[in-house]
């Protein structure tokens, strides 16, 4: 066991470093530029039980420090992901993925989550209940305990391997949510899925992205995720993923001392597809630097 | 693709608001006429696209277009300093299709692509003929470099107080020709699709994230199904093409 392995629901990871769902596509863009072994595993885009285009363009603006996306799931449905993208996928990755599904009614994420649960190559179910780009499904699942609980209870019930239920910090008590899901079976939670936002072209006078609101991501949203990661991890006894805005091995380290045991990043792939290679090969400087020995001490290590 | 640090060589004004910014670096990744490049600019989030305007050696051209904080950006850096470039981003024109004299299409900053594009068609012992569309005189750059190619080029103002007035597609209507390339706003594509007698080829533009296939945020629908600007174009054939918006 290596100082930067950590374990995420019983399966070692050599670092917690993990490409965040849809900032990574399959893995083969970034396949070409690095051997993506060296990634602790990695959240492939969000799938769903049928092809999806997803929203018209823009589906992109800019902000202070971060970015809005309303790619809205686009997908070629699960049944293409498992025959066609999974197989792809083992040329290049020979570690457990973790399997990201989406979906619009209890059933669809039972339908998804069933199908993916039987692939070999996968190591986690990371269930999207916060996605803010589709109507009448995604974010609305994330933003009631019940409803969360629901989705929960109902994949359980059909899966084997560990599932991991992805929040939105769209809501007012996310530990409410979080704790619903614990107890409706979750393995463990991961957040922060984007924060809904909003960018107007001051020429045009129109929303910026065409369907007007979208995720915001990167560094702006850093300290939210930190805090509603601390919450989350004090409050429940299953492992906790941070995402938000992560770009640097210090980020990492911080979300890790909030609570995470392991911590995925999402729009610094965007910007640097080397991102998650320099975040590992920076790490044990970083380690080095704040005394710690081994990277899973830390994990809820704030005082 | 790549990354790699490029020097700047050379940013200079054409136009009032159009810039042509000479960068020195690795572009053993720039294969085809049509790419584009991301540049990563300090203090803006996401990179920003410009196509690739011309490439030999380790010399890198663009000319782009301030039209924003990151062009804005670009337009006030100077000689000597470094910007962080993802090359060989996109798949370019084929020259294959051309025929021996195909027609060059481009408009306003849609035109820098056809640089390269001509210049390679050119080698490979094509006769392509230029056409280059702008606003008003101006705003025309770039006519004597395609000229001292050795190549026909005719300039189309719409006011007419440069060359032939009109559009592109004026000089198209009237033409011969074997095939055809074509870069510009979208209404001009949409003419030129409309105005075309045989297959062409065309360069499309979209807000994007990555540039790199990644994020899904530039996706269109054609005939031939869905497509990444950034990765399967940003050229598409005429025939797969679908007008959408």
């Amino acid at each position: 066991m290596g100082k930067m392995s950590v374990n995420l629901c019983g399966i070692e990871l050599d670092n917690p470093v993990i490409p965040a769902s849809g900032t990574f596509g399959f893995g083969y863009e970034f396949a070409e530029l690095y051997d993506i072994n060296m990634l602790g595993t990695f959240s492939f885009k969000g799938t769903t039980k049928d092809p999806r285009f997803g929203n018209p363009t823009p589906r992109i603006a800019e902000t202070p420090n971060g970015m809005i996306n309303a790619v809205g799931l686009q997908n070629p449905g699960v049944e293409k992901v498992i025959y066609e993208e999974l197989p792809k996928l083992k040329k290049c990755f020979n570690k457990p993925v973790m399997a990201n599904e989406s979906g619009f009614s209890v059933e669809d994420y039972v339908y998804t989550c069933e199908k993916v649960d039987k692939c070999e190559q996968v190591g986690w179910i990371e269930v999207n209940v916060s996605c803010p780009n589709v109507h009448g499904g995604g974010m609305s699942f994330g933003t009631s305990p019940e409803a969360a609980a629901e989705v929960t209870r109902a994949v359980k019930a059909v899966t084997t391997k560990p599932v991991i239920i992805k929040l939105s910090p769209n809501v007012t008590d996310i530990v409410a949510i979080a704790k619903a899901c614990e107890e409706a079976g979750a393995d463990g939670i991961s957040l922060i899925n984007t924060l809904l936002g909003m960018r107007i072209d001051l020429r045009t006078r129109k929303p910026v992205i065409a369907n007007k609101m979208g995720g915001f991501s990167g560094p702006a949203i850093f300290p939210v995720a930190i805090r509603m990661v601390y919450q989350v991890a004090h409050a429940v006894n299953i492992p906790v993923i941070g995402m938000g805005g992560v770009s640097s091995a210090e980020d990492v380290i911080e979300m890790m001392l909030a609570g995470a045991s392991a911590v995925e990043v999402g729009a610094a792939n965007l910007v640097d597809p080397y991102a998650c290679k320099n975040i590992i090969e920076d790490l044990p400087r970083v380690m080095e630097k704040y005394g710690i020995e081994n990277l899973s001490d830390i994990i809820k290590g704030v005082k | 693709m790549k990354q790699s640090i490029f020097t700047i060589k050379e940013n200079v004004a054409l136009t009032s608001s159009v810039y042509r910014m000479l960068l020195e670096g690795d572009t053993s990744d720039i294969t085809n006429p049509g790419q584009f490049v991301n540049l990563k600019l300090d203090g803006l989030f996401l990179r920003r696209p410009i196509s690739v305007c011309d490439c030999e050696g380790n010399i890198l051209t663009l000319i782009y277009k301030v039209v924003g904080k990151g062009t804005e950006q670009m337009s006030k850096m100077n000689i000597g300093e470094q910007l962080d470039v993802l090359t060989g981003l996109g798949n370019g024109y084929d020259t294959s299709l051309s025929g021996e004299n195909p027609m060059l299409l481009g408009g306003g900053v849609g035109v820098p692509p056809m640089y390269m594009l001509c210049k390679k068609l050119v080698a490979e012992g094509q006769k392509p003929q230029v056409v280059l569309g702008f606003n008003k005189a101006d705003e025309v750059f770039c006519e004597a470099e395609f000229k001292a190619l050795g190549v026909n080029v005719t300039v189309t103002t719409v006011d007419g107080s440069y060359g032939v007035r009109g559009f592109v597609t004026d000089v198209m209507r009237n033409a011969d020709y074997s095939y055809f390339y074509t870069c510009g706003p979208e209404p001009m594509l949409k003419a030129v699709y409309n105005t075309s007698k045989t297959e062409g080829q065309f360069s499309f533009e979209e807000r994007m994230g990555c540039g790199f296939g990644a994020c899904m945020g530039c996706s269109c629908k054609t005939i031939t199904g869905y497509k990444r600007i950034c990765k399967e174009g940003p050229v598409m054939k005429k025939e797969e093409i679908l007008w959408e918006k």
